[in-house]
């Protein structure tokens, strides 16, 4: 390959992989892969979670080493023992989870990135060039804590830009921002591209990698699947390289009649209860039987504290929620679950579920109140493995045996348990919070339906989720939180991603004021 | 030599041993590590240091036989905490316990002795100015050392690369491992200055304060010191501050009781210990942000992925 391109007069590539392979104990994260990525081109990187794309981005980022296989870069092979090793060749690295220090400065943040020999007046001089030059907004005497998600984002970038990259890494970098946010990323990304910089993005939106990618790597299971042009592909030929076979489509419940509302909050205001909370503000809203109302939102802007008020891990005033009109807002979660109401986190691991804990003793921490699970004060084993076969049959949970541990289970077969675990009881309300966040496709699909036939049933059905997709699939009316108040909801057919997303960043909160002068 | 300049001059010996070892134990925290063991490092320090003085009679060998003393036992805790990434909080309590039995071994042979403590600052001239003379001019080295080590700490903190690096270590081990900072290095640099700090500080106790080796001579400053960490929310400035305080309280209550208030002196002595309670409450409860205080990572063992 090498020698043919060098023959040609054709430049190597700028970083190429070669059967790189990575084993985790037992599990090969990466098998063989091969990755070619050229300056001035996007390239995507997709795959489920665990189809080893994140372990892929961290060998080329010098963070682990491969087990097997080589990194080429501009024809030469090298060894990375570090990101510093890598960053000195021009590899630059955004990450999912910001790697920034919450408690230092922009600046402090940006210097910590660099070699030392930069001073650092000289750097925060440069930032403030930097920031400028690329459209990216930044003060560089803010501590991080205290800015906005989209912003934290930026000093990322401009951390990574400030090392002048050739290749730039960026993984799931729009998980986090609102569209407008997002569009505004992907003119800096073109810009970069323009300036002969190779990009490498990892995500699963396959939208997002059509409108953006020049190239795309798609990834399954550890190994490559293909290479191809994301432009020439349709969504779902992408999807299915993605998961290996059909998604199973969901199928929304046409016809459902909305009856009257069954959870309603009124006038909902709530301090936070650690430092880094939001006040919920005069939140309001109702949710009818046989409907599923949507609540979006950049994480952080109030939805941990509105799912901690509903189930009833917070108390507020009595009148602040009814479910099926009576008074709860003062109840406890086992009075709610009573009352017919059933709650899954967004936690798996820690809230939905005790990690070490089986199953069946899950089953039964959600479930003691409200089912023969507890008889005198005593375990009803039977009750609650019957719980666990129930579950796992109707929603296809794999595990590997008939009652494992919690952590054991996979992100998706996890979820499916949680879910399915509250929905069996039949609740008439069910409030859910990321019901498919970090789950597979097939999960996904499996979990969203699951939603849709119970509302179907006549329950009220509460989502929150950061999932705009998610929502236009399944919700008859969206709502957007945003720094702790509550949009009026839209109704889904009519909610454009623009209106949404302009919500979402805070422009405006109108539609609120306006229907309440309509009223 | 009036009543508040004897006064004066006794608040700070009595708060200099607790700066020193609550400076090194700021550094260790700011880096993340939480070492219990102050009060172990600090008495073990004030053993070996005493041993070293009396054998030489040289009151320099006698501090530098603490400062190793204590840095040998952060060694310990270092080896423990960072390379085999046990639980800070019962390897440090483990320290304490290990370094109240290792003095009392090494001090055995030396109870009742005496030395001749730290020579006092004399100045012609300036030391002889009225009250202030002294109090400035006067003092036994160790008071100006641990005033130069908190200043040089500050200096450290938030004006030089590697005292930002150490507080991204404390704030987030996980993010500065993936920009390529040595995390356990660092922190295993930070414990060790930590440890050379409360051996200096509890060296400080047989060879200036009181002279001589008793068994349990630190008597909770160790615990102390841990709690002016907290106080001063993990800034050197105000270290300082809350060091003076703590050691005014010793004293006032020495003061009280000789001059008959009618309280019990066990009552007084527990003074320092119960303001340490009152001002943490007071602390935890006013703190609008814990967060921007407590380095983030403070306590939590580090172990980089490969």
């Amino acid at each position: 390959m090498l020698e043919r391109a060098a023959e040609q007069g054709v430049p190597a590539p700028l970083l190429q992989a070669v059967g790189i392979s990575k084993r985790f104990g037992d599990l090969l994260a990466n098998d063989a892969i091969d990755l070619d990525l050229w300056p001035a081109e996007i390239h995507a990187l997709l795959g489920e979670n665990g189809a080893g794309k994140s372990t892929l981005v961290k060998i080329i980022y010098g963070l682990i080493q491969p087990s097997a296989g080589e990194l080429r870069w501009m024809g030469r092979p090298v060894v990375l023992d570090g990101p510093a090793q890598a960053r000195a060749l021009g590899v630059g690295m955004v990450f999912q989870h910001f790697s920034l220090f919450e408690n230092l400065t922009v600046a402090e943040n940006v210097v910590l990135g660099l070699p030392p020999t930069e001073s650092f007046a000289a750097v925060s001089a440069r930032l403030a060039e930097l920031s400028r030059a690329y459209g990216l907004p930044l003060d560089p005497k803010r501590e991080v804590w205290r800015l906005s998600v989209g912003e934290r984002q930026r000093i990322e970038i401009v951390r990574a830009l400030m090392q002048n990259p050739k290749l730039l890494i960026l993984d799931e970098p729009t998980a986090v921002l609102t569209p407008q946010e997002a569009d505004r990323l992907f003119e800096t990304l073109e810009r970069l591209k323009g300036e002969g910089r190779a990009i490498l993005y990892i995500s699963h939106k396959l939208e997002e990698v059509k409108r953006l990618c020049d190239t795309a790597t798609i990834l399954r299971l550890g190994r490559k699947v293909a290479t191809c042009d994301p432009r020439r592909e349709t969504a779902a030929s992408l999807a299915r390289m993605m998961v290996g076979g059909e998604i199973g489509e969901v199928k929304s419940g046409a016809g459902r009649s909305a009856a009257g509302a069954r959870l309603i909050v009124r006038d909902l205001s709530l301090e936070p209860d650690d430092p880094h909370g939001v006040r919920l503000d005069r939140v309001s809203l109702e949710v009818r039987g046989g409907e599923i109302l949507g609540v979006a939102g950049v994480a952080g802007n109030g939805q941990d504290e509105l799912f901690a008020a509903l189930s009833g891990e917070r108390l507020v005033d009595a009148d602040a929620i009814h479910i099926d009109h009576r008074a709860v807002g003062n109840l406890s979660v086992n009075d709610r679950r009573r009352l017919g109401a059933a709650f899954v986190p967004e936690e798996r691991l820690g809230h939905a579920t005790a990690p070490r804990m089986s199953l069946s003793d899950n089953a039964l921490l959600t479930g003691h109140a409200v089912t023969d699970m507890v008889r005198h004060g005593f375990i009803n084993r039977a009750a609650t493995l019957a719980s666990v076969d129930r579950t796992t049959k109707t929603f296809d949970v794999r595990k590997s045996k008939r009652d494992p541990e919690a952590v054991s289970l996979s992100g998706g077969n996890l979820q499916k348990f949680v879910v399915g675990r509250e929905i069996l009881r039949e609740p008439g309300i069910l409030v859910v919070s990321q019901p498919t966040w970090g789950v597979d496709a097939g999960a996904a699909a499996t979990v969203r339906q699951a939603l849709l036939d119970l509302a179907a049933r006549g329950a009220a059905v509460l989502v929150i989720s950061q999932d705009l997709d998610e929502l236009e699939e399944i919700a008859d009316r969206i709502a957007v939180m945003f720094e702790g108040r509550m949009s009026a909801p839209l109704a889904a057919a009519q909610a454009d991603r623009e209106t949404i997303g302009l919500l979402m960043g805070g422009s405006s909160l109108k539609p609120r004021e306006a229907a309440h002068a309509g009223a | 030599m009036g009543l508040l300049e004897s006064i004066v001059l006794a608040v700070l010996a009595a708060s200099t041993p607790l700066l020193l070892a609550a400076a090194g134990e700021l550094v260790a925290e700011r880096a993340g590590v939480l070492n219990l063991g102050v009060e172990g490092m600090m008495i073990v320090g004030a053993a070996c240091g005493f041993a070293a003085a009396w054998l030489t009679g040289s009151i320099v060998i006698g501090a530098l036989a603490g400062i190793a003393a204590g840095t040998a036992l952060a060694g310990v805790f270092a080896l423990l905490t960072l390379g085999l990434a046990v639980n800070q909080v019962a390897t440090g309590l483990a320290l304490t316990i290990l370094g109240v039995g290792l003095s009392g071994l090494i001090g055995a042979g030396f109870v009742g002795e005496r030395i001749a403590g730290a020579p006092h600052l004399y100045i012609p001239g300036l030391t002889d100015i009225p009250f202030l003379g002294r109090i400035l001019f006067g003092e036994d080295p160790f008071v100006y050392l641990s005033l130069a080590i908190v200043v040089g700490i500050w200096w450290f903190l938030y004006r030089t690369r590697a005292g930002l690096e150490l507080r991204a270590i404390g704030d987030n081990p996980a993010s500065a491992h993936a920009l390529g900072l040595p995390v356990l290095r660092k922190r295993a640099l930070a414990v060790l200055f930590g440890g050379a700090c409360a051996g200096l500080g509890g060296a400080y106790l047989p060879l200036a304060y009181t002279p001589f080796w008793i068994s349990g001579m630190t008597a909770g400053r160790g615990w102390i010191a841990l709690a002016l960490v907290v106080f001063a929310s993990w800034q050197p400035g105000r270290l300082v501050a809350g060091a003076y305080l703590f050691g005014a309280v010793t004293i006032l209550q020495l003061h009280a009781q000789g001059a008959g208030v009618g309280i019990p002196s066990q009552f007084m002595s527990s003074l320092p210990y119960l303001a340490t309670i009152l001002v943490l409450v007071v602390i935890s409860r006013t703190r609008g942000r814990a967060g921007a205080a407590a380095p983030a990572s403070l306590g939590t063992v580090f172990v980089p992925d490969r």
